[in-house]
């Protein structure tokens, strides 16, 4: 990578000139097997991006390596990766894509981060055949969006299906005499936020509950005490809260100043993240949020200690595990293929059983049907506690206080 | 009570953002786009002083604000001042700004994210205080009060002080300031410096209870923008008259009527001043 | 210039036929980024319709360019109605945005109009968000279509063609004059007698209108809208920039700008695929220190040298 860099960086006075460059040096090349990725470094999304796809990436190519690179037919070939910034933002996403489908000829990309580059992305993926194993994406179209382009597949669930983790939670606390029926909601007024809270309003209420606050707020909001002062006055039995990264750990910050006192907190996307213990510590036991992982498993464990090693950094409880379950399945179906066909590795991918860290993956109609919809901070660690099809859920316990 | 006390905490926030691009802008004529970096660099101090060697952001202030000084000072008399003296007008002066700091921005914003590409995300003084029957954040009120001193000192020294008459001799008219004998070039990159220090002291305050990330800057620059252009370019009572109506209006409305709408009310009003007073709340009226 | 009265059309018309050949040539790769430089090439030009004469410089590009991408998934994801109506109606609702703004803004000068935009722009981003959120509700907007990247890059062809038009002919009107005396000053403009107000606000609404129709356009290509991304404000700012580089007095110095932009972007972001920002950063710095008039005027000096 590094050679290839400043070889690059001497020619790169023209396109043109950088273009030739990376032909020929592809002719090098030819003991690899390329692989791409794009994702943002940079831009909103770069936050999370830096926290659950880069490091799987980095830890993937490292492994495979280690070991001698990918069996195929013709012998082992070690992963040349390429790798480039989308600035969160779908035009240069676009145009990344097709960089390294055109220009840079890899064999395989890596799907991208986020919902909307996912679909921005699948027509590109699409044209040229590369297998699509979306990770970070949620959405309640994935019939039609599979049915439209055959190379996409999903991994994370649906939108509704997150709703309904959360409201299969709340249920079983109500049923329990926990808590009461009184839900004070919020959300961040942007695609998925608005997504998650148009479809929890209904399936609330169906459930029996009753939203006593339900407002939205602001992406980039500076301050939330409104929000949770608001909140509170409504004196709700159980907190939800649809939010982002950032406004993840401001509303922690202003439940914990306000002493938000429910026994179910509920917050969306980050809240598995490392980060949010590190800021709060034992304040959010308790916490419920997005994600979750069974972190008691041999596969499992191996996988954060791996990941802590070579990356340096400590997987998030969710989609960091999803994502390295992406890699997995496009490994063993390249080495299952044998070779970087990438209509056969499709195909592979879509008749065959995975076996991952998450255990078995199978794909149907090029949906996994297998992941965690609600996790809960215990003791220090973001415990999986709802899920479709994954074991190893432990019970959920009721949020006392914030100390 | 709730709507006031928690809407000065927001207005002094909202000050420490915009002061020191008021002062950039309305002395040194600088269109500062890379303001909201100088801020987000403040925050990556006290993150990293916070997390790695448990150093109180309230001390990383002090080493902050002279670092920040230096450097923003070394930036106009290299990078900007080249462009002062190239322009043969306000307008021609205007472009090139835009365009230099974007592109300082940028290159500023690749260097934060080569330091630190996640969320910059620590807990200091996250203890609830209770201030005229309202809770609020011990790291807010800390904040405020800075911003208070802050605001107080440079008010003084521009009005009291001898330096601080010939920045705002500069402020009104560059050109007779040279008349009079007053060193317009060093007292542009002096104010300049001054105004770059204030915003990355601000960012290592609004660190203690913003969660920020290297790539976060260009909202504050909008936001300073806006609270600079609302008060008037070059006074320093209007960046923080704006920001207190901004802090207020944002907190009633969200307290009041939606929090949803807490943005939009903010735009609003700001459109609203400039429909009445097209230069501002203290601007003076340019030719 | 004189001689050259009918010079330039042809030469333009030639080049735009030239252009419209692209898609036959260029792979995925090339056809993305002329989608891109389609795309800036329209929007800084109209942009530059008004800025360029007046100096009243807008940042309300990202305003505009979202409301046609955000009507138009809207009307297709909840509403089932065609892209092509839509074509035609978001545009058209853009234009008359951008007179109210015209109208707002008759009594702003300088940087004052210039951050009125960008607060007008972020008013109306948050408040259609606000609007999804509590009245329209929403599923995920997607702009499923079957379109290509070539089909789209024809489409922005189009716009860029009747931009360039539109604006030859404003060049020679006598509005276009009358923007130009107001550029140079306000006062003796209105004391010749020109209705500056209805000069100004008539071609700001055009600019209104083609930032929306390459909104709407460029909306299939992202298939998935978020309302806070394709209100972009760095779209605003990234137009302004484009056509300074190229220099905004002439009518095609966006393009100049905005041709060399992108394939700077493009070789900075091959060469260093991990600190893209940073080296795009030194390359503006780079352009704005050696290039002072931007590339307009270093064509203009290096073609004057020529004929002299």
């Amino acid at each position: 990578m590094i050679r290839r860099n400043v070889l690059k960086v001497l020619a790169s006075t023209s396109i043109a000139a950088v273009t030739g460059l990376t032909m020929t040096f592809g002719a090098f090349a030819a003991d690899t097997i390329k692989i791409g990725a794009v994702a943002p470094k940079t831009g909103p999304l770069a936050g999370g991006a830096v926290i659950t796809q880069w490091p799987n990436v980095e830890l993937w190519v490292k492994q495979v390596n280690a070991r001698g690179g990918l069996k195929l037919k013709d012998g082992q070939k070690m992963i040349e990766l390429i790798e480039y910034d989308d600035k969160t933002n779908p035009a240069e996403h676009i145009k990344a894509v097709q960089r390294l489908a055109t220009q840079d000829k890899v064999d395989f990309i890596i799907a991208p981060y986020g919902t909307g580059f996912n679909v921005a992305a699948a027509p590109i993926y699409a044209k040229y055949g590369y297998p699509q194993i979306a990770v970070s994406a949620i959405s309640d179209k994935i019939e039609e969006l599979t049915e439209r382009y055959p190379t996409l597949f999903f991994t994370l669930g649906t939108t509704t299906s997150f709703v309904e983790g959360v409201r299969d939670i709340l249920v079983k606390m109500k049923d329990e005499g926990k808590i009461g029926n009184k839900i004070a909601m919020v959300n961040v007024a942007d695609a998925f936020g608005i997504e998650l809270a148009d479809a929890a309003r209904p399936i609330f209420k169906d459930a029996g509950f009753e939203l006593v606050y339900d407002k939205s707020y602001p992406l980039g909001t500076p301050d939330l005490s409104p929000v949770m002062k608001g909140a509170k006055a409504s004196n709700p039995d159980a907190f939800v809260a649809w939010s982002y990264p950032p406004d993840t750990f401001a509303l922690a910050e202003q439940a914990i100043i306000e002493n938000l006192d429910v026994k179910a907190y509920y917050s969306a996307v980050a809240t598995c993240f490392p980060a949010f213990a590190g800021k709060f510590g034992s304040k959010i036991n308790g916490v419920l949020g997005a994600g979750g992982v069974d972190p008691t498993t041999e596969k499992m464990m191996s996988y954060r200690a791996e990941h802590e090693k070579l990356t340096g950094k400590v997987p998030d409880y969710w989609a960091s595990a999803n994502t390295y379950v992406s890699l997995q399945i496009l490994e063993q179906a390249i080495e299952g293929v044998g070779s970087t066909d990438k209509a056969a590795v499709t195909e592979f991918i879509k008749s065959n059983t995975f076996d991952t860290i998450m255990g078995d993956i199978k794909f149907e109609n090029q949906f996994s049907n297998k992941f965690w919809t609600v996790g809960q901070w215990q003791d220090g660690v973001f415990k999986g506690v709802s899920s479709i099809n994954v074991d190893g859920a432990v019970p959920v316990v009721e949020k006392s206080g914030w100390n | 009570m709730d709507i006031l006390v928690s809407g000065f905490l927001l207005a002094g926030t909202y000050a420490l953002i915009a002061m020191g691009l008021n002062l950039q802008y309305g002395v040194a004529r600088i269109m500062n786009l890379a303001n909201g970096e100088m801020i987000v660099l403040g925050a990556l101090a006290a993150f990293w002083a916070f997390t790695s060697y448990q150093i109180s952001p309230l001390l990383t202030l002090f080493l902050a604000a002279p670092l920040s000084f230096i450097g923003n000072w070394l930036i106009y008399k290299f990078l900007l001042r080249p462009l002062v003296k190239r322009a043969k007008n306000q307008g021609q002066l205007e472009v090139d700004s835009i365009l230099a700091t974007f592109g300082i921005s940028f290159a500023l914003v690749g260097i934060m994210v080569s330091i630190h590409g996640e969320y910059f995300t620590y807990s200091f003084l996250a203890n609830p205080i209770e201030v005229l029957g309202s809770t609020v954040a011990e790291n807010r009120l800390v904040a405020f009060f800075i911003a208070l001193a802050i605001g107080l000192v440079l008010y003084l020294w521009l009005n009291h002080t001898r330096a601080g008459t010939s920045v705002r001799a500069v402020a009104v008219n560059a050109d007779s300031a040279r008349l009079v004998g007053i060193n317009v070039d060093k007292v542009s990159a002096l104010t300049f410096a001054l105004g770059g220090a204030i915003a990355t002291v601000g960012g290592v305050l609004i660190s203690t209870f913003i969660t920020l990330d290297a790539s976060i800057g260009v909202i504050f620059t909008m936001k300073a923008l806006i609270i600079v252009i609302m008060g008037g370019v070059g006074d320093i009572r209007g960046a923080i008259i704006a920001a207190l109506i901004l802090g207020i209006v944002e907190t009633g409305v969200a307290t009041l009527v939606d929090p949803g709408l807490t943005l939009v009310a903010a735009y609003f009003i700001f459109l609203l001043v400039l429909l009445f007073r097209p230069q501002g709340l203290f601007g003076r009226r340019s030719t | 210039m004189s001689e050259m009265k009918w010079g330039w059309p042809v030469i333009g018309a030639a080049l735009f036929l030239l252009s419209a050949f692209i898609p036959l040539i260029a792979d995925g790769y090339w056809m993305s980024i002329a989608v891109t430089i389609a795309m800036y090439t329209a929007l800084a030009t109209s942009w530059a319709l008004f800025s360029g004469p007046t100096h009243y410089i807008s940042l309300a590009s990202g305003a505009f360019f979202g409301i046609g991408g955000y009507l138009v998934a809207t009307a297709m994801s909840d509403y089932d109605l065609s892209f092509w109506l839509m074509l035609v109606v978001a545009p058209l609702v853009s234009a008359l945005v951008a007179a109210l703004i015209g109208f707002a803004t008759l009594r702003l000068s300088g940087v004052y109009f210039v951050i009125f935009t960008l607060g007008l722009a972020e008013m109306i981003r948050n408040l259609v968000s606000w609007v999804q959120n509590n009245f329209l509700g929403s599923r995920g907007l997607y702009v499923l279509t079957d379109f290509t990247e070539a089909h789209i890059y024809w489409m922005l062809l189009v716009v860029c063609l009747v931009i360039f038009v539109f604006g030859w002919w404003l060049s020679r009107s006598r509005l276009g004059f009358a923007l130009k005396i107001i550029g140079n000053d306000e006062e003796v403009a209105k004391h010749v007698g020109i209705n500056t107000a209805l000069a100004k606000v008539l071609v700001f609404t055009t600019t209104g209108f083609f930032g929306a129709l390459v909104g709407v356009i460029i909306a299939p290509r992202y298939s998935y809208i978020e309302p806070n991304q394709v209100f972009s404000p760095e779209l605003s700012f990234m137009v302004v920039i484009m056509a300074l580089l190229g220099g905004a007095h002439r009518l095609w110095g966006p393009l100049v700008g905005v041709i060399p932009f992108a394939l700077v972007w493009e070789t900075i972001t091959i060469a260093f695929p991990n600190s893209t920002t940073f080296f795009l950063g030194l390359a503006f710095l780079f352009i704005v220190y050696f290039i002072p008039h931007g590339f307009a005027g270093l064509i203009e000096k290096h073609w004057l040298r020529l004929r002299s």
